[in-house]
């Protein structure tokens, strides 16, 4: 660690050093009123048992503070010496009771419409991952992909990175590279589930925040009334990056859902379809460092030096002398906490990934690694 | 005691309850400053957006810490520490029933802290967070992805011995070695409450115990109970672990109440209103609290059946605790009330209390806290009860005992400067971060939206202040143990009980003769 990294840490610490340029004024102090009508009623019942608690807030806290005032020494106070009451000990254990069945009622209706999931028009998969979401359109065959933390602000969110990159992302920590497009007005069912650990789906404005179970499937739904973009972010502690896999819903008019649907569909296929090319060594190093960045830095770290549990990939047998088949078998497959990136990655990419793994950083095998070989290699 | 051992013999082999309790209060205080010098680490990444000070994974194994030291290295062993040294002096007993196992349970304690800790500093690059990183909840399969787990299970084990062996200390003291004449219904509420706790940790630490040995065969001997893929299921541990995690907010919290039920009635001149509701409320709340535990997960994907059972069972809770702070609020009417720093520290547990109690309220309301989980409103909420709840009582406590356990006055006016400086600081750190949660931020995660700036700038300035405030509190401990104005026995004007008949500071040996309760 340099000196000025140093003195860098402790300007931080004292409040001495300012990210430049974050005047902000967009901070909310109340819960989304949301795009849905469950939202709507969250947002109601909360507001309603938020100020139940004020108002009984207020009356405790005047008699006290009317006591504190009043009832000192200093006045010439002199103690009573009553210490029970039945009347009011009963009194006082009715009144809550009584709010507690009206703060129930309201909240068992509203707890009964989330759980039904029944009678929906759009049924999309979402799958957790360490650390970034895959979705899969059941009702669409073939339109399945994952969504990552978009690069504007992974590259502002790394330790010690320019504070001006944080301005100059958009949305920064809430924006994805692919967000996911529902139509408005409809019922979009949700169905759950992770590869790896725990995490939870949230989103604010649709009021749905569910956990992502591996090896298990949770349902949730939501329609929402309100054409724009909605953010969320992972709820639920998922590991290093769990507050890097945000999450971003495009609602938009049924029209314009119906082309989006065409169009990314033809260019997944279109993607797929570069299995059967062959690259030149200078273009897979140029793809396989994007695919480094986005998938692999997280954990092997931007120069391949590892981290923690992570190895490094600089001078490590699996990228130098170990075999290419080996390699690609790992990435495709994982290896311990490793997850897979075969279902993540199509063959282009990890060809090319691997290809960068094993010439960059001085790893200089000289390896060129094409589709046809990944695609062998699954 | 001229054949008593001196120097660390005298603190290695005692089993006088009251170096004991000493023992634990210094061992809680050094680990309030640990979990606390973890904290300053969390809110400083958090001063601004962007990642300056820690990477995400020791960010991590920051606030999994930070969680665990607080919870079993501050809070428990300080409430602890207060039994062994008040509950003999209150029931007129000679000591604990069972000193030499009170002994072992403390002396588990260091080393159980250590477990816990030293993985931080192996192998590696002490930078890159080498220690548990997977939150105080210790969630599978996220947790079963450590590869030094095996420490953490021992060392929660370890906690977990030396809770269970305290408690039976406890309990066989209470109900044994009680003074003639001290029946049940006549022992003060300090005692009532640890009882009670007692009770609860000896029904949910093995509990925990199965859990992190469930986790430990899962990790290291092929077994599936939290793997769907060998047949388990994930979801199961976060049953067994609130099934102890609940009861345990309720550890911290009992032995609280107990303390501010002394304290109020003294400096308010005025017998405790409701004596023997405070002891209903109180079984009433342990009670309620092994059938709650789900409330926790109401995200977890439940049947709407038992989501519902979970919200009515646990927003019950709000009658019994809502008595109890009815009842203080009537302990201090029509009192004759000065405000020495005890007093002071417990009216503002009293006021700050009720704010994390309706806080829990709002989040026991199951479609409601779809939004408010895992977010900073959460983190507000538990705050709101554990550090000016818990941690207010016992400073309260350790200011209003400390006259008797060093025979001399603590400095008065430090004392109040050391109130009014942690209580605003404590409100500007934690009343902000209820806005963050509402607004959609959530716990745990070590960098935010911009939109988040502000309160997280705020309640880290508040963090500052209060964490340093402490180090004043440990100046006017110091201070008072050397010197100060002689304490009278009886040290405050209208306290009441048998601890403050004995004189100041309480000899080594009391009651060896008991006295006789009218």
């Amino acid at each position: 660690m340099s000196a000025s990294h140093i003195t860098k840490k402790l300007a931080v610490l004292l409040g001495l050093f300012s990210v430049p340029g974050i005047a902000l004024a967009d901070y909310a102090l109340n819960m989304t009123q949301g795009i849905t009508a469950i939202s709507q009623d969250i947002y109601d019942l909360h507001q309603l048992v938020m100020w139940i608690c004020t108002i009984a807030g207020i009356l405790v806290f005047s008699v006290m503070i009317y006591s504190l005032i009043n009832h000192r020494k200093s006045k010439g106070a002199v103690a009573a010496q009553f210490h029970e009451s039945a009347t009011v000990e009963v009194i006082w254990t009715v009144i809550p009771l009584i709010v507690l069945v009206a703060i129930a009622i309201p909240a068992t209706t509203t707890l009964l419409e989330i759980e039904d999931s029944s009678k929906s028009d759009v049924t999309i998969q979402v799958t957790g991952w360490q650390w970034k979401w895959q979705y899969e359109y059941r009702d669409v065959e073939g339109l399945s992909f994952f969504s990552n933390l978009a690069k504007d602000s992974n590259e502002a969110r790394q330790l010690g990175a320019d504070p001006s990159l944080l301005t100059k992302a958009n949305e920064y920590l809430l924006d994805v590279d692919e967000p996911i497009v529902v139509p408005v007005n409809k019922k979009v069912r949700l169905l759950l589930t992770s590869n790896d650990v725990l995490h939870a789906w949230w989103v604010p404005a649709l009021a749905v925040k569910r956990d992502t179970i591996p090896g298990y499937i949770n349902e949730s739904h939501f329609t929402a009334t309100k054409t724009g973009t909605y953010r969320g972010q992972c709820a639920e502690l998922c590991g290093k990056d769990h507050g890097f896999m945000p999450i971003v819903v495009k609602v938009v008019e049924q029209g314009e859902y119906d082309a989006w649907i065409k169009s990314k569909t033809a260019a997944i296929a279109a993607a797929a379809g570069d299995s059967n090319k062959t690259f030149t060594q200078a273009e897979l190093m140029k793809r396989g460092e994007e695919v480094y960045k986005a998938s692999c830095a997280a954990c092997h770290g931007a120069e391949g030096q590892g981290g923690g549990p992570f190895p490094p990939l600089k001078g490590s047998p699996v990228a130098t002398t170990g075999t290419v088949e080996e390699h690609l078998k790992v990435i495709i497959a994982g290896k311990g906490i490793m997850p897979p990136f075969g279902p993540q990655l199509n063959d282009a990419d990890v060809a090319a990934v691997t290809t960068f793994e094993r010439n960059a950083w001085g790893n200089g095998t000289g390896d060129t690694v094409q589709p046809a070989a990944a695609k062998a290699a699954r | 005691m001229s054949d008593a051992p001196t120097g660390i013999k005298r603190w290695l082999f005692t089993t006088n309850h009251k170096d004991i309790g000493s023992m634990y209060l210094w061992f809680s205080f050094i680990m309030l400053f640990v979990g606390g010098a973890m904290a300053m680490v969390i809110r400083a990444e958090l001063f601004e957006p962007g990642m300056q000070v820690v990477n995400p994974n020791f960010f991590n194994m920051m606030t999994t810490l930070h969680g665990l030291i607080m919870v079993f290295g501050a809070i428990m062993p300080a409430m602890v520490g207060f039994a062994n040294w008040q509950v003999p002096l209150m029931i007129g007993a000679p000591d604990m029933a069972l000193p030499r196992m009170n002994n072992w349970s403390f002396w588990i304690l260091p080393f159980a802290a250590t477990m816990l800790v030293a993985p931080m500093f192996m192998g590696g690059d002490f930078m890159a967070g080498q220690g548990p990183a997977f939150g105080w909840t210790f969630y599978e399969p996220l947790s079963g992805q450590y590869d030094k787990l095996a420490f953490f299970i021992f060392a929660v084990h370890l906690l977990g011995f030396s809770s269970i062996m305290g408690s039976i200390n406890i309990i066989a003291t209470i109900l044994n070695m009680r003074a003639p004449g001290m029946t049940l219904m006549k022992m003060p509420l300090f005692v009532w409450t640890w009882l009670i706790t007692a009770f609860l940790l000896i029904a949910v630490m093995p509990v925990l115990a199965g859990a992190v040995t469930m986790m430990l065969t899962d990790k290291y001997f092929g077994t599936s109970f939290f793997d769907a893929a060998g047949g388990g299921d994930p979801v199961l541990f976060q049953h067994v672990f609130w099934f102890f995690g609940h009861p345990e907010v309720y550890i911290m919290i009992l032995p609280a109440f107990g303390i501010v039920s002394q304290i109020i009635p003294t400096f308010a001149r005025k017998p405790l209103f409701g004596y023997a509701s405070m002891v209903y409320a109180t079984a009433a709340i342990a009670f309620l609290s092994f059938i709650v535990w789900a409330h926790h997960m109401f995200t977890v994907g439940m049947p709407a059946a038992g989501e519902l059972y979970f919200m009515y069972a646990t927003v019950m809770i709000a009658v019994p605790t809502a008595v109890k702070v009815f009842n203080w609020t009537a302990t201090m009417w029509k009192g004759s009330m000065t405000f020495e720093t005890p007093m002071l520290w417990a009216i503002a547990f009293v006021f700050m209390f009720t704010i994390g109690g309706f806080t829990g309220l709002m989040l026991g309301v199951a479609p409601v806290d779809f939004q408010y989980h895992d977010t900073y409103f959460v983190v507000a909420h538990f705050h709101y009860v554990l550090v000016t709840g818990a941690l207010y009582a016992i400073i309260a406590g350790v200011y209003y005992w400390l006259p008797k356990w060093t025979g001399n006055m603590y400095d008065e006016k430090l004392g109040k400067l050391h109130f009014w400086i942690s209580t605003i600081s404590v409100n500007v750190l934690f009343f902000p971060q209820h806005f963050l949660g509402l607004a959609g931020m959530p716990r745990r995660i070590p960098d935010y939206a911009l939109q988040f700036a502000e309160f997280n700038k705020m309640s880290s300035y508040g963090a500052f202040v209060f964490g340093a405030s402490q180090l004043l509190f440990l100046y006017i401990i110091i201070k008072c143990i050397k010197g100060g104005e002689k304490a009278t026995d009886q040290v405050w004007e209208d306290a009441k009980g048998l601890e403050w008949e004995v004189p100041s500071p309480a000899p080594y040996h009391t009651f060896a003769t008991p006295p006789e309760v009218k």
